[in-house]
This record gives C-alpha cells, structure tokens and sequence, in this order.
C-alpha cells in the first residue's frame, strides 16, 4: 500500500477494497511515528484516529450512507479549534486548551468523515513565515531537513508533503498557506476572503486572513474547498457564493485566457532560480494557449508594511484575551495583584509574537493612529483598485509565489525584516481579499520552486482550473523522506 | 455658570439574547457563569454574530430623541484590560472618525430647555466583579460573566444642562421614554446607569461614577456643585479628574486610577461587516414603533379632553397608558383617566404592585361604565376599585354583592332628605339664603345612603324641597 496518493485514488481504492480506512489510518501513523522525529510536523496526534477509521469502515460494510471523505486522514493546523483536541497556537499560552467545540471547517470535514489524523505545527498564532517560531520547535522541510519549511502553516504542508495525510487546512494571514506549500512542494490555496467560515479559528488578523486547504494535487483542494467552503450563521464575515462545484470542468484549460505577469515581483530581489522557474511557467502557459502581458503593479511595493502596521494592529487586539484567566496554562493567581499578574503572564508570549503585539499597540495608539493605520488602509485600497483595474486585463496574475527558495533553519531568525519580506509576493492577495494558489512547479538544488495565480474576487473555479493546466505540465521527484 | 452633561447607559433588556451570541439577554435569574457561550466568554475562535434586533431598538430609541441615523453603521473595538471584559476589549461604537454610531446630534425638550443628544452607541456590557471576604487580607474578586456581552445603548448629552434639577428631571422623561418604547425597563437591578461630568465657571470638567441609582446622581451634583465652589472661593484650582460616587457616605471621592488618561486604542470591528440602515427599515421604524409620551399626551387632551395634568401623568408612565389604552371607549375615556390618575395611583405604582394588580382593562372599563350610567356614584366608584384590588372580582357582581348600587328611586330618597332637613336645621336655613352651600346637604344625605344617592337626582330634590319651603 503506498501512502502517495490523490485523493481520487484513495476513494477509489478504498472502494475497490484494496485498504481500508483503517489500514490506510495505520499506514498513516506508522509512517508519521518514523519521519516526526526529523520534521515535526505535528503538536498533537488524534489516538482516537483508529478508533474512529473502524467506525467508518463499519458503515461502508454496512452499506450505510457515508460522507465524500471515506475515512481519510486529514492534518489541522493548531490554530483551529478542535473539539476535544488541544488547540494550542504552538503557544505556552495555549499549551492546555481545549475547545468545548469544532471550527466550522472541522465539523464540516467530519459531516463527510474525514478523520482528525492530528494537530499541525505553525509558528506561535500564526505569526511568522518559516515555522521556526513555534513555542514547541521548528517543523523541518522534507526535502532537506536541515531547511525551514516555509510558514506558518509549516506543519500543514510538511504533513502534506512528507505523505503523514490527505490534505490539510492551514490559514494564510499573509502567505501561511502558500509559503509552506512552495517550498514543500505542495498545493496551497487562499480563498477569496469571506469564502470560508472563520468560526474556530484562533484571530490572528481577522481581516486579513483565511483557511485555506493544502493538499498534493490541484483537484484534491478543489475537492477539500468544495467541503468547507459556504456562508456560515457563526460568522458575519462570510459571503455569498453561489456554491459552485470546484472539481467540475477543473480540466477545461487556459486556451485564450489572459494571464498578467506582475513586473514587481519577478524582477529585482528574486532569486535567479526562481525567475527562471517563472519564465518557464510563462512560456508553459503561453504553450498551453494562454497570453501572457507584463502587468505594473506599483502599489505592490508598501503592501508589507501596509500589511504589518495592519495585521500587528489586529493582533494586538484579538491577541489581548489570553490573559490566562479563564484558560490557557497553569499559573496559579494567587499571590498577585490583577495587573502584575497579567504581565507576569504575558511575558510567556514569544519573541515573534512579543514584537507584534508592541508594534500593533504603537501604531494604534493616540496620536499615531493617522499616521500607520489609516495610512496603511489607504495602501490596502489603492491596491484592491489597482488589482480591480487589473482585473478588467486580464483573467489571472502570475509570480512566483516565494521570491527565494528554501533556506536554512535560523539563518534568518535573527532578522525579522528580511522574514517579512518574504510575504512581498503573497501580501496582495490578502490585503485585497482576492484568492491565490501556489503550484509545486519545478526544483532547484533539491528544493523546491512554486508558482502562484490569483484570480478577482470568487474566481477560485478558474484559479484552480489554470492551476491544473499547470501542474499537469509538470513533472516532478518524490519527496525523498 | 455651572455645565452638566450626562453618560446614560441602558441595557436593553426589552432583548431576548445578548449582543452578539444567543445567551439570555436577561441574565438577572442564572447561577453565576451558567449564562455564557463560548462567543461572550470570548474563547478563542469565537465570533461575534450581530443581534439585529438589537439594532432596531437602539434606532428606535434614535428617533425618539430626534437623532440623525447614518446611512451605514460600524462597530470599533475600545482597547483595555480588566477583569470583566473576557476578550479584553469592549465591542462599541465610536464617531470620531465620522458618524458611524446607531444615532448622533440628537435633541430633547424639557421644560423649555433644549438638551442635545451628542451620540447614541449600541455596545456590550462587560461582566460583573463581585468582591467577597471580610477583611482586606481575605479579600478575593469573583468574577460573573452572565452580564457579559448584554445589549447597551451608551446616550451622551451636550454640556447642556444648566443644575442637578434639570437633570432629574430630564431621566424622569429619558427612563419613561425608553420603558414607553419598550427598549428597556428602568426600573430593573443595573439596567439605567447615569454617569455625570460638571464644571462650574472657570473650572475643569469633573467626572462622575459609579453612580449606582440614577436618582443619586442629582445628589451628587449637587455634593459636586458644592465642593468645586468652595475650592474656587479659596483659589484652589479644580483638577480635572474622575471621581467616584461614594453611596454610603453621600460623598464623591477621587478615583486614584487614571481612566482619564486611559489609551483605548479605537479601531474598527472587521469580525462585523457596516451595516447598511436602509430608509426602508427607518420608515417602517417610524409607523410601528410605540407612540411617543408628547404624542400620547396631545392626543389625550384634544380627543378625550381629558386634563392636561392628567394627561401628563397617564401618558409618561407606560403602565398607565397601556392600561388605559385596553379599557377605553370613547365615551369613557376621561372617566378611565381620572379613575387611573386619581383612585388607582398609590396602589399600582412600584414594580411588585404591578406584578400582583388583580384589575383586569375590562374592571375599569366595567367600572367608569357604571359611573357614567349612574349605575353607580364616583364615591361607590372608589370603594368598587377598592374590592376590585382586593379580590379581583367582577364589577357587577361587587356593585350587588356590596350591595352599592344607585339608590334612583324618589321615595327612598325622599325619606332621607326628610331626615337631614330635621337633623340639620341651621344649614337649611343658611342653604336658603346662600345656594352653593348646598352641597353640605347633599354630602349629608350620601352619608346617611352610604354614597350610594344619585347626586344630581338628590341635587335636584333638595333644591325642590327649599323652594318649597
């Protein structure tokens, strides 16, 4: 039985009785009890999977009605609540939580019988682009485990990649999902804005961010999204979408489609590697029938720090709960006065996390609230009009969706700046809600390269069809853990 | 000259569920802690989900005050720490960057005074802190979250208020207006909390709270009033500060936290989108909400003609007027005031009078019926009311059983005015010369018939029997 499987082929073979769900869950934790101490993907595990894989198989045996999952392993970032699972924001905050109830995305993946395989890894409440800022420790890159995997849903798409699940939900605040999916090789996608219920997910930037679903090929996040996507009574946020189907026509091609070229981000600051990934994949597309034109996009330029003044801003409000009162870790309070007590606690917030709840409150304080957050939701305007206008061009934009490929572990943890501008070529989509899918497309010295498409507003259906004309070009190793 | 303006918040307890999730908005009869959800406990994850409801009150209660309503409404977060805020931060309404509040530049009359409305912002109200343990040493803070997340609206005034009397009178009108409304009820436990900010000529604004009865608050500014003028007799300089209203010993007292100085850092509440007031909503608002007490009072006087005075009195308490509203015709509607106004007051008046009142719309209707046809006098009237809050029983059945029903007939009559004229010679005699003295007789001869003559059927009689004489 191999583990490297879509998850067309898991139904399929399941169906066949070739495994099942059981023995595909047994397969799966095997291999993660081998390869965890060199990735650390996950925080946590599900003991109950097998438990809950028999359950389902009793169904299928018994011909009952059974859910599009069949039983499928499925990894969740830790910052999703899981009804009876810690859900720790890789956080000492957090280390003892457990949420009296499911996110919207994890009891619609278990409406279908998806199992729970277990907890992934992020850096502490999402902040952070490499994973390394877990209070827990890094995740490791598959590819090379001397590597950051990209982040913060690190351990999402490591968990992807190194075959220890299906598929995974991650969120992308800024790039969370994209990132970990570009350097491990995997399919990440950030939904438009309001696609997908945030109800269970631990706020970082509430207005910023999705939940987004990784997975190893381009259909099986059309399949994953066509799960959990829909408006939801638990958040005012959600929209209207008509609910198409993601999977339908997702081999349709990109003949005749315009796709714009962001000059901004395959030019200067890219790695030479990358821009010739990029130029591959444009004359790919131009193969497969597309047009490619080169599309300015100056706005693009202040989107990090437009996106940091924000996102900090955010934070430092939806962050202000853990105070430790109600839950979190244990420290008695006896003994303390309220306020030292609260700074007692929250001196256990990380070094990542420490600095944004500085900046966020700086910038929203009297005085400079004019200055950094209005200025920074100016930015974020100019560049959803500037992306509206693009929009009326062009079908899609392209870039590649890292401007450098992997790097080492703490080679750059010293510098958060140049860790922020890693997000440079993945910020727009989130400051303008539009959504955005990196593609594994090509390799470079062992790591791996991925491409990124966004599409306007509720476009995921012609996002993903492009990005399955894409992939289908493609032709890559397998992952060598 | 001495500035006052006012902070007033009101829950809106008229509400089923709280704010932004479905817990009680009532939460005055739970267990601590057995009214929350993860949404008001704030759990991580948790989402605020707008009652829309309330959104309808708090505009509502807008044009009530003669408020301009924006075309889109947001929510901002205020930023603090403290112990009964479960995400440590309250979710509110804030205009300082443009109008976004449920209402804003607003205005009421009282007594020719024109008091501006500055805002009216729909917020939660945080949890309580309840301090137990005997001695300093002992002492530990439990915290109640059953308030948390429970529907406000947070009024604000214009510096407009000129003395303490002005203002009391001013929450008399504001507390019957929004129970008139049915947003809330005043009267509850914590529901209608004032805070106030004064400053006398030349001096710096000092806030008041903690203010715990809306009725003290007039005591405090007066306290206030006296204390900042005694300190600029002096030269002392008044500082602007926050104090608080100490109940037990009548006084207000420096608050040593420095709210005042306090960043809440505001910013907007993306978790719920700007909703949109459509002019539909406002319009509909405007036909179906309850009328207002000036209207209620207009149309009492120039309908029924019922007295101004009494009118006042039936229309500012929604009881009353709702009372009076179930049981009037149009032929009986002044006698149903007056009976109200008049024989009712006193015994329906607090909250647990009303709750255990025995007398139904029908009773009065019943009851100022009888009057009107004579069935009944005004004086058997009273004592019918008296049995009808007694035992609850109908109309009718106390008029028979009481054994007060109208002695009409002359020759029952007859006998007794025969008796007064000889009882009470001196007074016939002076009635003889002086008529308005008249009325001495007939009262005479309701006492010897225990109220129940006819008056003007006994009127009549013994003005015959004198001019006969």
């Amino acid at each position: 039985m191999t583990l490297a499987i879509s998850i067309s082929q898991y139904i399929q073979k399941l169906r066949d009785g070739e495994f099942s769900s059981e023995e595909f869950v047994a397969k799966t934790l095997e291999r993660i009890n081998k390869v965890e101490k060199n990735l650390h993907a996950f925080i946590s595990i599900n003991e109950n999977a097998i438990e809950q894989a028999k359950q389902i198989d009793k169904k299928i045996k018994a011909k009952e009605k059974v859910g599009s999952c069949f039983g499928m392993p499925i990894s969740i970032k830790d910052n999703i609540c899981t009804k009876g699972m810690k859900t720790t924001c890789a956080s000492k905050m957090l280390e003892d939580f457990v949420a009296p109830y499911d996110a919207t995305v994890v009891s619609k993946l278990k409406l279908e019988d998806a199992i729970i395989i277990g907890k992934a890894n992020l850096d502490e409440f999402a902040m952070g682009s490499t994973t390394e800022y877990s209070y827990f420790g890094p995740s490791r890159n598959p590819w090379n485990t001397d590597y950051v995997p990209g982040g913060s849903s690190g351990g999402s798409g490591v968990s992807v990649s190194a075959l220890e699940c299906i598929a995974s939900l991650g969120s992308d605040t800024g790039g969370s999902v994209r990132s970990p999916a570009s350097f491990c090789s995997v399919v990440g996608l950030k939904p438009t804005y309001g696609l997908i219920s945030r109800y269970g997910l631990v706020s970082f930037a509430n207005s910023i961010e999705q939940i987004g679903p990784l997975a190893r090929t381009v259909e099986d996040v059309a399949f994953i999204l066509n799960i959990i996507a829909g408006r939801d009574s638990h958040d005012n946020t959600t929209i209207e979408s008509g609910a198409p189907d993601y999977t339908k026509e997702i081999d349709i091609g990109v003949s005749g489609k315009k796709i714009g070229i962001i000059s901004e981000m395959v030019g200067e600051g890219v790695d030479k590697d990358v821009q010739s990934a990029t130029k591959h994949a444009i004359s790919t597309f131009e193969k497969l029938g597309a047009e490619c034109i080169p599309i300015s996009l100056d706005s693009a330029q202040h989107s990090v720090a437009a996106y940091y003044t924000l996102a900090s801003a955010e934070a430092s409000s939806n962050l202000a709960r853990f105070d430790n009162l109600r839950y979190g870790f244990d420290f008695s309070v006896e003994g303390y006065e309220y306020n030292s007590y609260i700074s007692k606690v929250r001196n256990n917030l990380g070094p990542e996390v420490t600095r944004r709840m500085l900046l966020g409150t700086f910038v929203l304080s009297a005085g400079y609230y004019g200055k950094y957050y209005q200025k920074a939701q100016k930015v974020r305007s100019l560049i959803k009009s500037q992306l509206v206008e693009s929009f009326k061009k062009v079908d899609l934009l392209l870039a590649p969706t890292m401007p450098i490929l992997p790097f080492k572990i703490g080679e750059k943890i010293d510098d958060p700046l140049k860790i922020y501008l890693l997000d440079i070529n993945t910020i727009i989509a989130n400051l303008s809600g539009i959504p955005a899918i990196s593609v594994p497309f090509a390799m470079a010295d062992g790591l791996p390269i991925g491409i990124q498409l966004f599409a306007n507003s509720l476009q995921e259906k012609q996002l993903l069809q492009s990005a399955y004309a894409l992939q289908k070009t493609t032709k890559l190793p397998e992952v060598p853990i | 000259m001495t500035k006052i303006g006012l902070e007033i918040h009101c829950q809106l307890t008229k509400l089923e569920s709280k704010l932004f999730c479905s817990c009680k908005a009532d939460y005055r009869s739970f267990e601590p802690n057995s009214n929350i959800c993860p949404v008001c406990m704030g759990l991580p994850g948790s989402l605020p989900i707008l009652n829309k409801k309330a959104i309808e009150k708090a505009a509502m209660l807008s044009i009530a005050l003669g408020c301009k309503i924006p075309p889109k409404i947001g929510f901002f977060r205020k930023n603090y720490f403290y112990p009964d805020l479960p995400k440590n931060f309250q979710i509110t309404q804030y205009n300082a960057y443009g109008p976004t509040s449920i209402g804003y530049d607003g205005m009421i009359m009282i007594e020719d005074k024109e008091i501006k409305i500055r805002r009216i912002q729909l917020e939660e109200d945080p949890g309580r802190l309840v301090y137990s343990g005997s001695s300093e040493k002992t002492q530990i803070t439990l915290v109640d979250y059953n308030r948390a997340g429970t529907p406000l609206v947070e009024m604000v005034t214009e510096p407009d208020f000129e003395n303490p009397k002005q203002v009391r009178i001013f929450l008399n009108i504001l507390a019957d207006l929004v129970e008139n409304l049915d947003v809330a009820d005043p009267y509850l436990e914590g529901a209608f909390r004032v805070d106030g900010n004064i400053s006398i000529e030349k001096g710096n604004r000092v806030e008041i709270k903690n203010v715990g009865s809306f009725r003290d608050i007039e005591k405090a500014l007066h306290f206030e009033i006296t204390r900042q003028q005694s300190l600029a007799e002096r030269g002392i300089p008044i500082p602007a500060e926050t104090r608080h209203w100490d109940e037990a010993r009548k006084i207000t007292v420096s608050s040593r936290s420095k709210e005042e100085e306090q960043d809440y850092r505001y910013f907007p509440e993306e978790d719920i989108p700007r909703i949109i007031i459509e002019k539909s909503l406002l319009d509909n608002l405007k036909k179906t909400m309850p009328e207002s007490i000036m209207s209620k009072k207009e149309r009492y006087i120039n309908k029924y003609g019922i007295q101004t005075q009494v009118a006042e009195v039936l229309s500012s308490d929604k009881f009353y007027s709702d009372l009076f509203e179930q049981s009037h015709t149009e032929r009986n509607a002044k006698e149903i005031a007056n009976l109200i106004t008049t024989d009712l007051k006193g015994f329906a008046d607090t909250k647990e009078q009303r709750e255990q009142l025995k007398l139904t719309p029908k009773h009065l209707a019943d009851l100022a019926d009888a009057v009107l046809n004579n069935k009944i006098t005004r004086a058997s009237g009273k004592t019918t009311l008296q049995e009808i809050l007694k035992t609850g029983k109908p109309v009718s059945e106390i008029i028979s059983s009481l054994d007060l029903g109208n002695v009409d007939d002359e020759s029952s009559l007859v006998k007794a005015i025969d008796e007064v004229f000889i009882e009470e010679q001196k007074a016939v005699s002076e009635a003889k010369q002086n008529p308005d003295t008249i009325n001495y007789l007939v009262g005479k001869v309701m006492r010897k018939t225990k109220g129940k003559a006819n008056p003007s059927l006994t009127l009549d009689m013994i003005r015959k029997k004198l001019d006969s004489q």
